[in-house]
């Protein structure tokens, strides 16, 4: 009897040992992961987390950092900025170093301000956010915080890609966007950079449409081509772009389509062998831009996904994101957030398809290269089994995007 | 004038749909009473059953299978559901019909997945029928707008003209007379709610490929449907086509016309700038709203005739 309470007296105190030397207790570095994982939305927190599965399987094989493997952590956010904040309440709890989120901007505006809160409050157990794609501009710039990293080009400088990869024969294009916040700073910031960028185009129409009510998108392209346009370009996304494209291509309209979101999920099926040609979508990455660039390592890389998985790999980023993590954590020496966030910002790297890429120190934004594919048939990897894939219509460098930012950074003191 | 014409042609082809959908609700609502949710869902499973049909056996099969499937969905939503929750008045069968619209949206997300599926235009009517001013006109657009006609004849002709639609007739205004005179009242509800929903289905199978088919065109073509029936009045086919060509061509010209309610102000010598009071709402363009112009429409003829264009009865 005796020995028994002795034991668990011993066994108690073992556990309150290890429980407060968190260091000590934790063999992985943990990355949470907060994305909706049911719901309306939950192919795109699938998806995303079958890639970053498997680059971390390779990042781990590449001897993780410090000897230590990486963890992905899932925690379903359900898009609600609520159930985000609990996600990274589990993380901090349970002293993981960084969480991750990609979709939805006001969901990361509410991820940046929880951070903020949780590391001024608790010095000794801080948490980085690593932004994996939610672009508002403001989260880089009036919003900016020092725990924040983000890791994709925000709209504004994809509006900007957009605009460069416009080619010189073309003069006259007809803006359409969706009449709700995103479609109008679309609608602004790609009047904008033409005006900058170039100034020989001209703006012939410029429209905004009720999200999600247009059912026939014709009326719209008799008006296009009665306005003489070349190019449209837009930042719809779901049946507000595909009833677009559709339309154009059934009328016959002699129209390039340049578009945000025709390379997501769902997207190539909808327009379909039609758009052959004539469907442009701003891009971090397409599967054929290995092959194109001769890049043969890269390329067995996306093919050994492609092996494993039945759908694209489509977020070279993500690998872009772990490797910044490997180099950071080894560069720090410790698993600290706030050594590693320091090590992080202002570094710089070659990414896996040989491009240079910058986390800038002032905003903490990546900036790095953008393509801009278009829909053709002949490619190495087609796109949702259609027989189209996206080829590389143009590849815009870090350097042609490094747009100035407004964020007032306030650091730590160590 | 190219606009013009161009214009006349896609709202013609987008009234004509929208009749197909309309028809087998109006049918539904005057006869039964029922307002029913659910009815735009049988438009959706309409265009995966297509769908699914027509990568096995193909698209012509599927034109005739297709609507048959639903309006069988629809016999047994009848008979083993709305029959049930008829007794306890019209609140319980609203509900019922709306659960189903979620129900079968979640089948569909399920059985189909997420996506839109790649259900297309079949080959043989996949080609420019005549160029227009430039503009092509697809040959698929041509044939929607054929099988629209001539279904809008065969339900002319069956209400009017074939003994089961006297008797439909009947029992749409007089039910209680039609059932004391010896006729199966229920069984014919059961026929036309069946008949409702395979004309959905029809026109889900054209539509389908017209448009993208993915879980949310349900949801998204739903309240224009209701808007129509509410619009053309209650009991009349002909309203609700009427209803249905009209809404089709306001929707299409209503994005033709770059006008904003400061321009008409402006005619009068009234100029709206940035300090008159509502300038936000004032300089608003006709093609921004010109998706909720039916809804106004709607809601102007619910206050001044409530019985809508042509209804025999009030709303």
């Amino acid at each position: 009897m005796r020995i028994r309470i002795w034991i668990s007296m011993l066994l108690g105190l073992l556990l309150a040992v290890g429980g407060g030397a968190p260091g000590w207790a934790q063999q992985t570095i943990k990355v949470a992961y907060t994305d909706p994982l049911s719901g309306p939305f939950a192919q795109v927190g699938d998806a995303n987390l079958k890639q970053m599965q498997y680059i971390i399987d390779f990042i781990n094989s590449k001897g993780g950092a410090l000897g230590k493997k990486f963890e992905l952590v899932p925690f379903d956010n359900k898009s609600q900025p609520s159930d985000a904040l609990i996600a990274l309440k589990s993380a901090t709890d349970q002293n993981m170093p960084f969480i991750m989120q990609c979709s939805g901007s006001n969901i990361a505006a509410a991820l940046i301000e929880g951070v903020n809160k949780h590391n001024d409050r608790n010095p000794d157990n801080r948490i980085i956010y690593l932004n994996c794609g939610a672009v508002a501009p403001e989260l880089t710039n009036e919003q900016c915080s020092f725990w924040h990293f983000r890791f994709d080009l925000h709209a504004a400088m994809k509006a900007e890609v957009m605009v460069r990869a416009l080619p010189k024969t073309t003069t006259k294009v007809y803006l359409i966007n969706q009449d709700y916040l995103f479609g109008q700073s679309v609608q602004r910031e790609v009047r904008n950079f033409l005006g900058k960028v170039r100034p020989d185009v001209q703006i012939v129409g410029d429209e905004l449409i009720p999200l999600g009510k247009i059912k026939d998108f014709s009326p719209y392209i008799t008006k296009i081509k009665a306005s003489g346009a070349q190019a449209l370009m837009t930042g719809n996304w779901g049946p507000d772009m595909n009833l677009l494209i559709k339309a154009g291509v059934d009328a016959g309209a002699d129209l390039s389509y340049y578009t945000f979101y025709a390379h997501l999920a769902g997207g190539p099926t909808a327009i379909g062998a039609g758009g052959e040609n004539r469907v442009f979508s701003v891009m971090p990455f397409s599967e054929n831009v290995a092959p194109e660039i001769g890049n043969a390592e890269a390329d067995a890389f996306i093919k050994g996904f492609r092996d494993k998985h039945k759908f694209e790999f489509t977020s070279a980023g993500f690998r872009t994101i772990f490797e910044y993590l490997q180099a950071a954590v080894n560069k720090a020496g410790a698993v600290d957030a706030t050594k590693i966030a320091f090590a992080m910002e202002g570094m710089s790297r070659k990414d896996f398809l040989g491009f240079d890429t910058t986390m800038r120190k002032d905003d903490h934004q990546l900036i790095g290269e953008y393509f801009v594919g278009a829909f053709k048939k002949g490619v190495k990897y087609d796109a949702e089994n259609t027989g189209l894939g996206w080829a590389t219509a143009a590849t815009i460098l870090a350097k042609d995007i490094d747009q100035p930012n407004s964020c007032k950074m306030k650091r730590p003191k160590i | 004038m190219e606009v013009f014409v161009v214009s006349l042609l896609n709202g013609l082809v987008y009234g004509m749909l929208l009749f197909m959908l309309a028809s087998g609700l109006t049918l539904i609502l005057s006869m039964m009473g029922v307002l029913n949710f659910a009815h735009a869902s049988a438009y959706m499973l309409g265009a995966y059953f297509a769908y699914t049909i027509s990568q096995y056996i193909g698209f012509w099969p599927a034109l005739v299978i297709a609507p048959l499937l639903c309006g069988l969905v629809g016999a047994a939503i009848e008979m083993w559901g709305l029959r049930r929750v008829h007794r306890n008045g019209h609140i319980a069968e609203l509900l019922f019909t709306f659960g189903l619209a979620l129900i079968i949206e979640k089948a569909v997300q399920m059985t189909w997945g997420l996506l839109p599926v790649p259900y297309r235009v079949p080959a043989l009517l996949d080609f420019p029928l005549f160029s227009i001013y430039g503009t092509h006109f697809p040959a698929y657009r041509a044939f929607m707008l054929l099988i629209s006609a001539l279904m809008f004849g065969a339900i002319w002709l069956g209400l009017t003209r074939t003994r089961i639609g006297l008797v439909i007739q009947a029992a749409l205004t007089h039910p209680d007379m039609a059932s004391a005179l010896g006729h199966n009242v229920p069984r014919v509800f059961t026929l036309v709610f069946a008949a409702g929903t395979a004309l959905a289905g029809l026109a889900g199978v054209i539509g389908g490929n017209y448009q993208v088919t993915e879980p949310a065109m349900a949801f998204t073509m739903g309240p224009i449907v209701f808007v129509v029936v509410v619009f053309g009045g209650l009991g009349s086919l002909l309203g609700c086509f009427i209803a249905s060509i009209l809404m089709g061509l306001i929707q299409t010209f209503a994005v033709v016309f770059d006008v904003s309610l400061a321009d008409l102000l402006a005619r009068f010598g009234f100029i709206v700038t940035k300090d008159t009071p509502f300038a936000e709402v004032l300089t608003v363009t006709l093609p921004r709203v010109g998706a909720l112009l039916p809804f106004l429409m709607m809601v102007l003829i619910l206050v001044f005739r409530p019985r809508g264009l042509m209804g025999t009865r009030d709303t």
